[in-house]
């Protein structure tokens, strides 16, 4: 690599991938992509297998190129960089250590080929050793190691010559529920700790919404929208994005109307009220509303909340918080999720209201 | 698993286990004997074979020989072995093709086919006199060059199948890894790929090795009698000069050589990394 190509190698980077395609035959893997990946950020991509999100990694990583656009980091266009010149750490689904060399040596690795004295890298071994929390397996090889310790190496591995972007692609997809929220908690704690970029790919709406600073949702091969996690779960813009990122109930409107900040439209002969978004007044739409933000009752209504009277068909027990499944009275079967412990057991065949305040419903459009 | 499950499966092998019973093990004792009791009964055709200067040579240059056979197989049966797992689809068929054709044609006909391309009227030599090259015949065939050349091909699938079977058990990602980490393509190969591929290596280098102990047609073609190897020296004992019993001490400490060889390798690689 020629001199002064020698991309910053510890602070933290930025890269904007400006439309960027990627073909493979005739298949469209990635459609006129674009996206800032801001510096420092935790930046989650999450899509269902196939929508482009590992793609798109790649691409970043320098393992594939693409077929138009091009990626700009700190404002040199790195578009035809190799991966070894673009100085990045990653962490592969299934770890990816060397199973022929010791967890020091696998963490020695990457400085090794950046020609550091014996002494340093030493001291940095040591000292990333010990912030994974491996003293005393050092010198194991990985096929000694539990999964959650080779997912701590290739973390190590991965940040241990402090990389300006750390990709991580599915890091955690293999590990059982706890031990794979300890290593959440862990990836939060070294994004913290080093300040690094992180792009993260995960199919896994809940771990996004928990570990990011933004999220970045993916479908076949499109960018639908960007966004913190809490834009993203509450203010999603389309129906695959609400649908992808949790269970919700969706109510279509006839001909929604506009009133100040907040639109209004026609569900089963009853008023229903929403925030005010984009879309187009005089047109059909959906009303969208999460199961937690509904609560269940057997009387009243209150002006600032939607209500509609339902029937109680049944309900599930999840710990926490208990699902109950109700129908309205012309048929449309809705979700509500309520907290175990305040609730109040309904049998089925109860009549109820299910309410929930205004500003907990958006529209989206309707159809896609 | 029940013990009547188990030896009904060592049934499955009684076939084999019997023919190499009837076919190698008992005749095998019988030439054990001989090397005890031929001429006279005593130690003294062992003492012999540990003594005697034309033996001893001849030991010497079998190892020579397996050795450097060794190393060319190795070499090449890597580079087919890296074309054939990591090639495009042109390039994979070319090297089946060339791994796969010398298992078609007989070990006699190669030889024979060498000793056409390398004799001192051989392809290889006429054409380099007749471009004027050379003058004289180069000397490529009948010596140990032509034996390693004709023990070399016969001997390099062999080798290819470990040595692919390692490549292929490779995880792609972890060669992604170190690049991503920095690492340039040669070094990867160097410090990542090869490495992963040892396992591969020994059980390649141990199946040519013994293999190559024991040759016989090829040496007596390709040497043409002034680089006799073990084997055909022990032919040679038994069938022309009647020496039964030194045949035979041969014969013993070459199957003992190759035997401790096994049972060494063993304790260091599982046989299932030999052949993958």
């Amino acid at each position: 690599m020629p001199q002064g190509m020698q991309l910053g190698d510890t602070k933290a980077a930025e890269i904007k991938a400006i439309s960027i395609g990627k073909s493979f035959g005739a298949f469209h893997a990635l459609k006129d992509l674009s996206l800032d990946i801001k510096r420092g950020e935790f930046l989650t991509l999450l899509g269902p297998s196939g929508s482009g999100k590992t793609t798109f990694l790649m691409i970043l990583a320098g393992f594939l190129a693409p077929t138009s656009g091009k990626l700009v980091m700190d404002g040199k266009d790195i578009t035809s960089v190799p991966a070894e010149d673009r100085s990045y750490g990653m962490v592969f689904q299934g770890y990816a250590l060397f199973p022929h060399l010791t967890v020091e040596q696998n963490i020695a690795f990457p400085l090794k080929v950046r020609r550091r004295s014996a002494a340093d890298i030493k001291r940095r071994v040591g000292e990333m050793v010990e912030r994974v929390g491996l003293v005393g397996h050092e010198k194991k090889l990985p096929a000694k190691l539990s999964g959650g310790q080779q997912q701590r190496v290739a973390l190590a591995r991965a940040l241990a010559f402090e990389p300006s972007v750390l990709l991580l692609d599915e890091p955690f997809s293999a590990l059982d529920k706890n031990l794979r929220e300890m290593m959440q908690e862990e990836a939060k704690r070294l994004h913290q700790e080093t300040g690094t970029t992180f792009v993260f790919v995960t199919h896994d709406q809940s771990e996004a919404l928990a570990l990011s600073s933004r999220v970045a949702i993916f479908n076949h091969g499109e960018l639908l929208q960007v966004g913190k996690p809490q834009e993203v779960y509450e203010r999603p813009t389309n129906r695959f994005v609400a649908e992808f990122l949790g269970e919700i109930n969706l109510l279509p409107l006839d001909t929604v109307q506009l009133d100040g900040e907040r639109a209004s439209g026609r569900f089963e002969e009853q008023t229903i009220v929403v925030n005010k978004s984009a879309i187009l007044a005089g047109r059909a739409a959906v009303a969208a509303v999460r199961p937690e933000h509904m609560v269940i009752t057997t009387d009243g209504r209150d002006a600032n909340c939607n209500a509609i009277t339902c029937r109680v068909e049944g309900a599930t027990y999840l710990g926490a918080s208990t699902k109950y499944h109700l129908r309205t009275r012309m048929g449309t079967s809705l979700a509500v999720s309520m907290p175990t412990a305040t609730t109040q057991p309904m049998p089925p065949d109860t009549d109820v209201w299910v309410s929930w305040p205004v500003h907990q419903g958006f529209l989206l459009p309707n159809g896609s | 698993m029940s013990k009547s499950a188990t030896s009904r499966k060592i049934l499955l092998l009684a076939p084999l286990l019997l023919f190499l019973g009837l076919a190698y093990v008992v005749p095998f004792l019988g030439v054990v004997r001989w090397s005890f009791t031929l001429p006279e009964t005593g130690l003294g055709q062992y003492v012999a074979v540990f003594t005697d200067p034309l033996v001893q040579s001849v030991f010497i240059r079998t190892l020579r020989i397996c050795l450097i056979v060794t190393a060319t197989s190795l070499i090449t049966a890597y580079a087919i072995a890296y074309v054939w797992v990591r090639g495009n689809s042109l390039q994979r068929a070319l090297a089946e093709f060339c791994i796969l054709v010398p298992f078609w044609i007989s070990v006699l006909t190669r030889a024979f086919g060498w000793l056409a391309m390398l004799s001192n009227r051989g392809l290889i030599n006429t054409w380099l006199q007749s471009a004027g090259i050379i003058s004289e015949p180069l000397a490529l065939a009948r010596n140990e060059f032509g034996v390693i050349i004709g023990m070399t091909h016969f001997l390099i699938p062999f080798a290819v199948f470990p040595i692919a079977s390692a490549m292929r058990s490779i995880d792609e990602r972890v060669l992604l890894a170190a690049r991503g980490m920095g690492s340039s393509r040669t070094r990867t190969f160097w410090t990542v790929f090869v490495p992963l591929t040892y396992g591969g290596l020994i059980g390649a280098a141990l199946i040519v090795f013994v293999f190559a102990l024991g040759f016989f047609v090829t040496p007596a073609i390709l040497g043409g009698g002034r680089s006799v190897m073990v084997a055909e020296l022990v032919y040679l004992r038994i069938f022309q000069s009647p020496d039964w019993g030194l045949g035979a001490a041969i014969s013993v400490v070459l199957v003992l050589f190759i035997g401790i060889l096994l049972a060494l390798l063993r304790r260091f690689i599982k046989p299932a990394h030999m052949v993958g």
